[in-house]
């Protein structure tokens, strides 16, 4: 409680009356530049509130709109890239290939939009991943790897149901469903290791060629070739999406896993799928 | 100057002159808060498709919040463009409407999920909640492996009329076929009739890549595959989301 404001007789400073056993406090006033400082926030502050939606019901003098801020942003974008953009949205994929200046744009775009859309499956440098994710960088297709077959591909995405035009096709579970019996699956399977050389018990190997030609021959072919008409894998070669093992592949048989892929027109401009379609071509299994 | 600020005395002296000049003070601090709430709803962009979840993502998104998955995933693309581009149309407020509580979050040490949804496979989403290293070599995200075991629904009814009491429009059609309905969305060939009449377009499938039973890995999956996916973006402008 000031009692007895008085000048401090060593500083000169007037103190604030306030006293404790004898110790007296000086009134020393706040530092100049932080008090401007201060002053200058509220002033900010009411500023800020005058130009920009602070307040219920009020919209700002300035009329800023975030959202509209970056629809206006987002457009400019869009804008530098029009040209370029348009010519590749109207161009086929074979086109873009052939064509050096669209290329090398496509080739630049689509590595930002496989990075963005497809690397989290297909990996960072489509490399793929085990488990169903397939590698983009060998010449192992399964629905084709033409410029084309790569385009519809993306486009209609794989087994997705909101897509009509999706690459489809099923597997029967043969186990699952009954169809083959635990012991004929494991014969099945001692066939399939013997395509690829590995095979280790003659007897099973032959119960399983005569499933195999009735089974599966129609779909994977006679020799396990495949067939890119309905997505079917080859299972001649030593590249194997869900193992390799002979109880990956029997477990494949008894109840198939199949892959699904989004279909990526709709969430992606035509220009952007041709980009990618162009890039996965590129990356090392084109045809 | 503020020579006035001396007779602050005054104040000090008097208890009730002190005591009406507090409830004023911290009055101004509470009304500025509590004020814009009453005009929350203007703020709910009127846009079509959102709907409440089912029970199947219901339970899932309680997998999501006891698993902590905010703590590194937001659910909220700003509108920056760099946001836009990466992740898709920026968040409405529409969009976590049914959300007790929303899952903005306030991290981003993974990518924001607002718009997961359907970017990837059912298979990739179980594979790498299961072992995420193994598709995202780089990834710090811990594995959730342990979620492919049964999942406990039995208080989904309950957990529903919870939310029905804060405000979330379920019927009681659909809290009576709660169990029905998780169990039919989680499994492909289940009858969609009754399922797909209650909840518009909602997906059914063997997200954990078993048809056969349901887990906790089949609910997550359901939800993320949600996330985003219920407004259509293709038509909407900002003039039209903007409240009168």
């Amino acid at each position: 409680m000031p009692t007895k404001i008085e000048k401090d007789a060593v500083t000169g400073q007037e103190t604030t009356g306030h006293e404790w056993d004898g110790v007296k406090e000086l009134n020393n006033p706040l530092p100049k530049w932080w008090l401007w400082t201060f002053y200058a926030t509220i002033v900010f502050g009411v500023a800020w509130m005058v130009i920009y939606p602070s307040l219920p019901g009020w919209k700002g003098s300035s009329g800023w709109v975030a959202r509209e801020a970056v629809v206006a942003d987002v457009a400019a974008a869009q804008a530098a890239n029009a040209p370029m953009m348009a010519r590749l949205r109207e161009a086929t994929p074979a086109q873009i290939a052939a064509d050096p200046e669209l290329r090398a744009f496509a080739l630049a775009g689509g590595r930002v939009a496989f990075a963005n859309n497809c690397a989290a499956c297909h990996g960072a440098g489509g490399q793929g991943a085990v488990g169903g994710f397939p590698a983009l960088v060998d010449d192992d297709w399964l629905w084709g790897g033409s410029l084309d077959a790569i385009e519809a591909t993306i486009r209609h995405g794989i087994r997705t149901a909101e897509d009509a035009d999706a690459r489809n096709s099923a597997m029967p579970r043969f186990g699952l469903d009954g169809m083959l019996t635990n012991n004929q699956i494991g014969d099945v399977a001692e066939f399939v290791l013997w395509m690829t050389g590995r095979a280790t018990h003659a007897a099973e190997t032959e119960r399983g060629r005569v499933i195999y030609a009735e089974q599966c021959a129609a779909c994977h072919g006679a020799t396990g070739e495949g067939n890119r008409e309905l997505g079917v894998p080859r299972l001649s070669d030593q590249v194997w999406l869900y193992g390799s093992t002979k109880q990956d592949v029997m477990a494949m048989v008894r109840n198939p896993r199949m892959g699904v892929m989004p279909a990526w027109q709709g969430r992606l401009d035509p220009a952007v799928i041709n980009m990618l379609t162009v890039y996965v071509h590129a990356l090392g299994g084109g045809e | 100057m503020f020579r006035w600020l001396r007779d602050h005395g005054i104040i000090e002296r008097n208890l009730v002159l002190m005591g009406v000049l507090t409830l004023i003070t911290v009055s101004i601090g509470g009304l500025v808060q509590i004020v814009p709430l009453f005009a929350v709803e203007t703020t709910i962009e009127r846009v079509s498709g959102v709907r409440p979840y089912t029970p199947l993502e219901q339970v899932g998104r309680d997998i999501y919040v006891r698993e902590g998955c905010y703590t590194c995933h937001s659910q909220m693309i700003r509108p920056f463009r760099d946001e836009l581009e990466r992740y898709g149309h920026y968040s409405l407020a529409a969009e976590s409407m049914y959300d007790h509580p929303f899952q903005w979050g306030s991290k981003r040490t993974g990518p924001d999920l607002a718009r997961v949804g359907g970017r990837y496979s059912d298979d990739w989403q179980a594979a790498h909640l299961r072992s995420p290293r193994a598709l995202v070599p780089g990834s710090v995200m811990p594995p959730y492996a342990f979620l492919d075991r049964p999942l406990d629904y039995r208080d989904i009814q309950d957990r529903m009329r919870a939310l029905r009491a804060v405000g979330v429009p379920y019927t009681d059609e659909m809290i009576a076929n709660a169990r029905a309905d998780l169990e039919a969305q989680a499994r492909p060939d289940a009858d969609p009739t009754g399922f797909q009449s209650r909840y518009a377009r909602a997906r059914q499938g063997a997200f954990d890549g078993d048809p056969v039973r349901v887990t906790e890995m089949d609910a997550l999956v359901a939800y993320l595959q949600m996330l985003g996916t219920l407004v259509d973006f293709r038509d909407v402008t900002p003039a039209q989301l903007r409240q009168p």
